[in-house]
């Protein structure tokens, strides 16, 4: 077994545990390459990548552009605010009219659920999905996942529990598929109007109740409150949101034994969890950012092998 | 591969060296090594992955413990990420552990591959020990150097032997460590 079983990477959903294992191992060996004192390899000289963002986004884009560059490959950037997609363009007009560039892969973050899967289906090009509206973001559960093996020696048996917005979140469905598929147990944990229906059937528990859940996991997964997703509250206000389903040092030096403690970033510091948790050694969050260039390359590599 | 009436393949392997002509043949490339670099403080011995390595290993046991050079520095080196074949075969190249935990800058490297053949792999190799730095020089030692068959002007400084080897034919070097024995064939596909 050595390489993916798809051709390209549009959700966890359709990737098998033997994918993740072989995008970690060559994650293993970028993460080594990005710690040297010439951190670029010159593997993808004849690749061409656009990165096209429908959505915001600093911390994924930044990840994304640099393991490309790390990798050698040659990169063209395109936010849809300064775009014709504002004059009325399709996105797979868009899409193929930067192809007839020669551009072997797409990275792309759209709005809507499933457009990284709808392009695969009609544009000639690798296709990476950079967050897909509140379906996936399977980047983020690897780079996750691939933190918490670093961590804890594998991600097997471990207890994760995912707090917050679980009703908005892509990153939150994407570490359920990818944290089930490798044998971890996990809880989702917050406000039962941000707890999806019917979200049991993923085969993950809930619990309304956070010290409860902290005291069952290993690690929590703190995902941050989208507000520029709600149309409506869905809780009273951010401080009571704060008081019930935040991290502070004195909840999490009660807690029966140590967790790790993660977040997919931007923090909204003060809310989810407050500072002196986000920068204490329990706190793996700047680890994820590293890792995540390490994953995108791994991906990208594996993907671009895989072009003929 | 030349297929029998019956369609199976036919593949026949003769021994090249035997464990007591290689044992003979690392012996010497330590002394020689030795010869040019005397007490290594200022050298260091990278085994190129994935087979390189077995080799390196067995040439630095030799050094310390017959020729008590003490404290030499060995590294490995993957080279998949500087191949100049990526996507040019069906399957993805797969990536080996690269370990060199020492400064390169200034030193007298010394790579080590078990077979030279088309010299591409040195040529990758050439480029990636430049993220490490900028060696003093670069030295190439293998054990077996195929003759007539380099694509790239590279020629080893130490060698075990020289074989002239056809194309179809292919050179196996095992390793009692990760083989379970120490023996060379020239195997004809």
């Amino acid at each position: 077994m050595s390489e993916l079983s798809v051709n390209h990477l549009l959700g966890i959903k359709y990737l098998t545990e033997q994918d993740i294992e072989l995008i970690f191992e060559t994650a293993d060996h970028f993460k080594e390459v990005i710690n040297r004192a010439i951190k670029k390899v010159p593997t993808l000289r004849d690749i061409t990548i656009a990165n096209i963002f429908f959505e915001n986004s600093t911390r994924t884009k930044l990840s994304f552009e640099l393991a490309e560059k790390r990798l050698s490959a040659d990169v063209i950037n395109f936010s849809a605010g300064q775009s014709s997609v504002k004059k009325g363009e399709t996105l797979i007009d868009t899409v193929n009219n930067i192809l007839s560039m020669k551009v072997d892969m797409v990275v792309m973050r759209h709005p809507n659920p499933g457009a990284g899967i709808f392009l695969s289906r009609h544009v000639k090009a690798s296709i990476i999905n950079a967050g897909d509206g509140a379906h996936e973001h399977p980047t983020q559960a690897l780079l996750d996942s691939f933190s918490i093996r670093e961590r804890l020696g594998e991600v097997a048996g471990k207890k994760v529990v995912i707090v917050g917005d679980i009703l908005h979140s892509r990153v939150a469905l994407s570490n359920i598929f990818a944290l089930k598929l490798q044998g971890a147990e996990v809880k989702v944990c917050g406000p039962r109007t941000l707890l999806p229906k019917h979200i049991e059937s993923l085969g993950v528990g809930v619990e309304t109740d956070l010290r409860k859940a902290l005291n069952w996991c290993d690690v929590a997964n703190m995902l941050r409150i989208q507000n520029e997703r709600m149309e409506f509250s869905y809780f009273p206000t951010t401080r009571e949101y704060s008081q019930q389903y935040g991290i502070n040092k004195t909840l999490l030096e009660s807690l029966d034994k140590e967790i790790v403690i993660m977040h997919p970033g931007p923090i909204n510091r003060g809310v989810e969890i407050t500072s002196d948790v986000a920068d204490s050694e329990q706190s793996i969050i700047l680890d994820q950012v590293e890792n995540g260039v390490a994953i995108r390359m791994a991906v990208i590599y594996l993907l671009a092998s895989k072009i003929k | 591969m030349p297929k029998r009436h019956d369609g199976q393949f036919t593949m026949s392997q003769k021994v090249l060296l035997t464990a007591k002509e290689i044992d003979i043949l690392l012996h010497r490339l330590a002394c020689q090594l030795l010869e040019n670099h005397l007490d290594f403080s200022n050298t260091v011995l990278i085994g190129i992955q994935p087979r390189g390595i077995f080799l390196a290993e067995r040439l630095t046991k030799i050094l310390s413990e017959e020729y008590q050079v003490k404290d030499i520095a060995l590294g490995s080196l993957d080279i998949t990420f500087f191949r100049d074949d990526f996507r040019r075969g069906e399957k993805t190249l797969e990536a080996s552990t690269t370990e060199i935990n020492f400064i390169i800058e200034g030193k007298r490297v010394v790579l080590i591959d078990d077979v030279l053949y088309t010299g591409r792999s040195i040529r990758a190799a050439l480029t990636a020990i430049q993220s490490f730095g900028r060696p003093k020089e670069i030295e190439l030692l293998t054990l077996i150097d195929r003759r007539f068959s380099r694509h790239l002007p590279i020629q080893p400084n130490y060698r075990g032997r020289q074989v002239d080897a056809i194309n179809e034919e292919k050179v196996k070097v095992l390793w009692k460590e990760n083989d379970g024995k120490d023996v060379i064939y020239l195997i004809n596909t």
